[in-house]
């Protein structure tokens, strides 16, 4: 999608088929010319390891929706008939519940990396704003996911979620009533759970192709943060980035059949085995671990209203970052401020998820206020502040100078601060 | 420098507060201990003579209040279970009845079980049980799964690791020997009984297990504890009748996918090393 597709067909019928569709043309041109920098390091695999667990998603998912019956007096037991007599059905159900958990995780990484190299700015906003997009489908997919098995956490998770909408002024008890299909979580909540499971993916690989034809326009950000300018600053994105990134997702697959093999109840909850029970409530109502940072927030609030605000507007402010951050210079390996408060903004982040796991009671609350209250001043103070305080250290001419000029393979992280006194 | 000094300090107040508030959170049921398990870690296997063992004490005293609604009897000659043979769960499901029906005449009947049948249950409703019990006895189709305890911090952490996942049956195992007096100032409801690792301590199960109760043949000490050991086991087995082969599949995979990877690093190597080798 960068310029005119330089593929030549060879075979006569190819010829002909590129006559009237030229779709070989683009792909070609997306993915194997496509020019990409020659220092991208492994924390740009990530996108095609996204890739990669959405395709693994739909194709579990799939057959595992044909053998689920989506009913409240049913859907408990048709998951372990699935997991005992469906053959294969207990690796498939395994890949899809901990593959929800490594499409997060490595969505987590993918948006942690075009933090940390400034990939939202310009001309990346687009694509970036995608991205948060993306984010938003992802939670809400996963979250109707989790609800399907029908197990307590399903049932209190969705009741205690769906009830977040009533903190609306007005018509938030009618909005509630809506969503449930009656006047609690019951089963024409968990029929339209599953629709809509079903059809948010589709929507989620829609803005995938967006997201992936905003950066084939804007070309890819890399660890250096400046522009490809000469042809020695990109390589061909095959054989180049292909294997590269086909190396680092076999990589991720040791970690994702980790899981699955050895310990595929580690990122579930014990009592989601248990058959949901309106009469019962589970002693901690916990959601899945990728959601452990939003709840946290949610709960550091003391209003119901305020809570749900701030779990929004901690995922809608990333959409602003483009014009939060001030700076001039994209890579944190050249911000020598913003690499700290970029690390210590993970470590908030992280210790968000643990309060998220822990009661809303005493130093936990206090320790969420004041987590919650640096995740926001991180975006509204910090990230501006920086771009007019902070000085950037020299950024390398090109990207082959700083590739050239490193001597060293471009690794998992941006080059160390005392390298940069060589420079002339 | 740093920066490494930056992280590192942020990191350690992290640590400091989360164990901080950790012993303040406290206070709760003790942790059961850690029993050595055959099916543990990644080339855990089942040892059938215990399933078989506790199979029988689930037969002779559990039963009696607890399903296996999701059993069928075929699944006890299941490869990777307690190794029955077919001819041998067949004539298991002939010694339970089971309610069939309507037949002609629209009734209900009673008829001996066959290998296809699931366990019966051991009430008609719920509110049978509550009437018979003074509450609803749980089912055990996956209860293994289904109970665990809090590890805290750093324990979880190590724990997927370690592959430590006997949570549910080393609860188990405890907490039906987990029968104390119940200390001075307890209040214990009437019909309750006090349970050292059940959270909250009171609960509505009696102490099920003494020792000599069920006859082992094996040789195997007929002890309380032992029989909660060989019971947990089963329970895990019917909960996860799978374990064997995922961990063999999972195995074969691993070492598929390391191989796999170390090719695809050295041809990237290859291919890197024409543009400069950077990357």
């Amino acid at each position: 999608m960068s310029g005119h597709s330089t593929y030549q067909p060879q075979s006569r019928f190819m010829k002909w088929f590129e006559a009237r569709l030229p779709i070989a043309g683009l792909i070609h041109s997306s993915f194997v010319a496509y020019p990409t920098p020659r220092n991208l390091n492994y924390w740009w695999t990530f996108g095609g390891i996204l890739s990669f667990m959405l395709g693994v998603q739909f194709v579990t998912g799939i057959v595992l929706a044909m053998h689920y019956t989506p009913h409240v007096d049913h859907a408990f037991n048709s998951v372990e008939h699935i997991m005992r007599d469906v053959n294969y059905g207990w690796l498939l159900r395994y890949l899809h519940a901990n593959g929800a958990s490594m499409f997060f995780l490595a969505g987590y990484i993918h948006v942690f990396r075009g933090l940390y190299y400034g990939s939202y700015k310009d001309p990346r906003e687009v694509l970036w704003i995608l991205g948060v997009i993306l984010l938003l489908l992802m939670i809400a997919t996963g979250f109707m996911g989790y609800v399907l098995p029908w197990g307590q956490m399903s049932f209190w998770a969705a009741t205690v979620i769906t009830n977040l909408f009533s903190a609306i002024p007005l018509v938030g008890e009618s909005v509630v009533t809506w969503l449930w299909g009656g006047y609690s979580v019951g089963n024409p909540t968990l029929n339209r759970f599953y629709s809509l499971h079903y059809l948010l993916p589709f929507v989620i690989a829609g803005v995938v192709l967006l997201h992936v034809w905003a950066l084939h326009v804007a070309g890819q950000n890399n660890p250096a943060g400046i522009d490809a300018k000469a042809k020695q600053d990109t390589v061909a994105f095959t054989p180049y980035a292909t294997i590269k990134d086909a190396f680092f997702l076999v990589c991720f697959c040791v970690l994702y059949a980790w899981f699955v093999f050895y310990v595929p109840n580690y990122m579930g909850h014990a009592d989601n085995y248990i058959q949901a029970n309106p009469q019962v409530t589970p002693t901690h109502i916990v959601p899945e671990w990728y959601y452990l940072p939003f709840y946290a927030i949610l709960r550091a609030i003391p209003s119901k209203l305020g809570g749900v605000t701030m779990l929004l507007a901690s995922i809608a402010i990333l959409a602003f970052v483009p014009w939060l951050d001030t700076s001039r210079v994209k890579s944190a390996s050249y911000r020598p401020l913003y690499r700290q408060f970029f690390w210590i903004f993970v470590l908030v982040c992280v210790g968000l998820g643990w309060l998220g796991s822990k009661p809303a009671e005493g130093g936990y609350v206090i320790a969420a206020r004041i987590l919650t209250a640096w995740y926001f001043i991180h975006f509204v103070i910090i990230l501006p502040l920086l771009g007019l305080f902070e000085t950037p250290k020299p950024l390398p001419s090109s990207i082959s100078e700083a590739v050239l000029r490193e001597g060293v393979p471009i690794g998992a992280s941006g080059p160390a601060p005392g390298r940069d006194k060589a420079r002339p | 420098m740093t920066l490494t000094r930056t992280i590192l300090a942020v990191a350690a107040v992290g640590v400091a507060a989360m164990l901080a508030c950790h012993g303040a959170g406290a206070a709760e049921s003790e942790s059961p201990p850690q029993l050595k398990w055959s099916f543990a870690g990644p080339f855990g296997l089942y040892d059938e003579a215990q399933l078989q063992r506790g199979f029988k004490v689930y037969r002779e005293v559990c039963q009696n209040c607890h399903g296996l609604s999701l059993l069928a009897f075929y699944n006890l000659a299941d490869p990777g279970g307690p190794g029955y043979s077919a001819a041998q769960a067949t004539a298991i499901a002939g010694e339970y009845q089971v309610t069939d029906g309507p037949n002609d005449q629209g009734e209900m009947f009673q008829r001996p079980g066959r290998a296809a049948d699931h366990f019966p249950p051991p009430f008609p409703n719920e509110q049978a049980a509550r009437v018979r019990y003074n509450a609803v006895p749980p089912d055990f189709s996956v209860i293994a799964k289904a109970r665990t305890y809090e590890r805290g911090f750093p324990w979880f952490v190590i724990d997927m690791v370690s592959q430590y996942q006997e949570h549910g049956v080393d609860y188990i195992a405890a907490y039906v020997n987990g029968y104390e007096d119940a200390p001075s100032g307890f209040n214990l409801p009437d019909g309750s009984y006090y349970n050292k690792y059940f959270p909250g301590h009171s609960t509505a199960m009696p102490k099920p297990l003494v020792d000599g109760q069920v006859d082992y043949t094996d040789g195997t000490p007929a002890k309380g504890e032992q029989y909660a050991k060989d019971v947990s086991a089963f329970l895990m087995w019917v909960a996860e009748p799978h374990l064997e082969a995922r961990k063999r599949i999972g195995f074969q995979v691993m070492i598929f996918l390391i191989v796999f990877a170390g090719l695809l690093y050295f041809t990237k190597k290859k291919v890197w090393a024409e543009v400069g080798g950077h990357a």
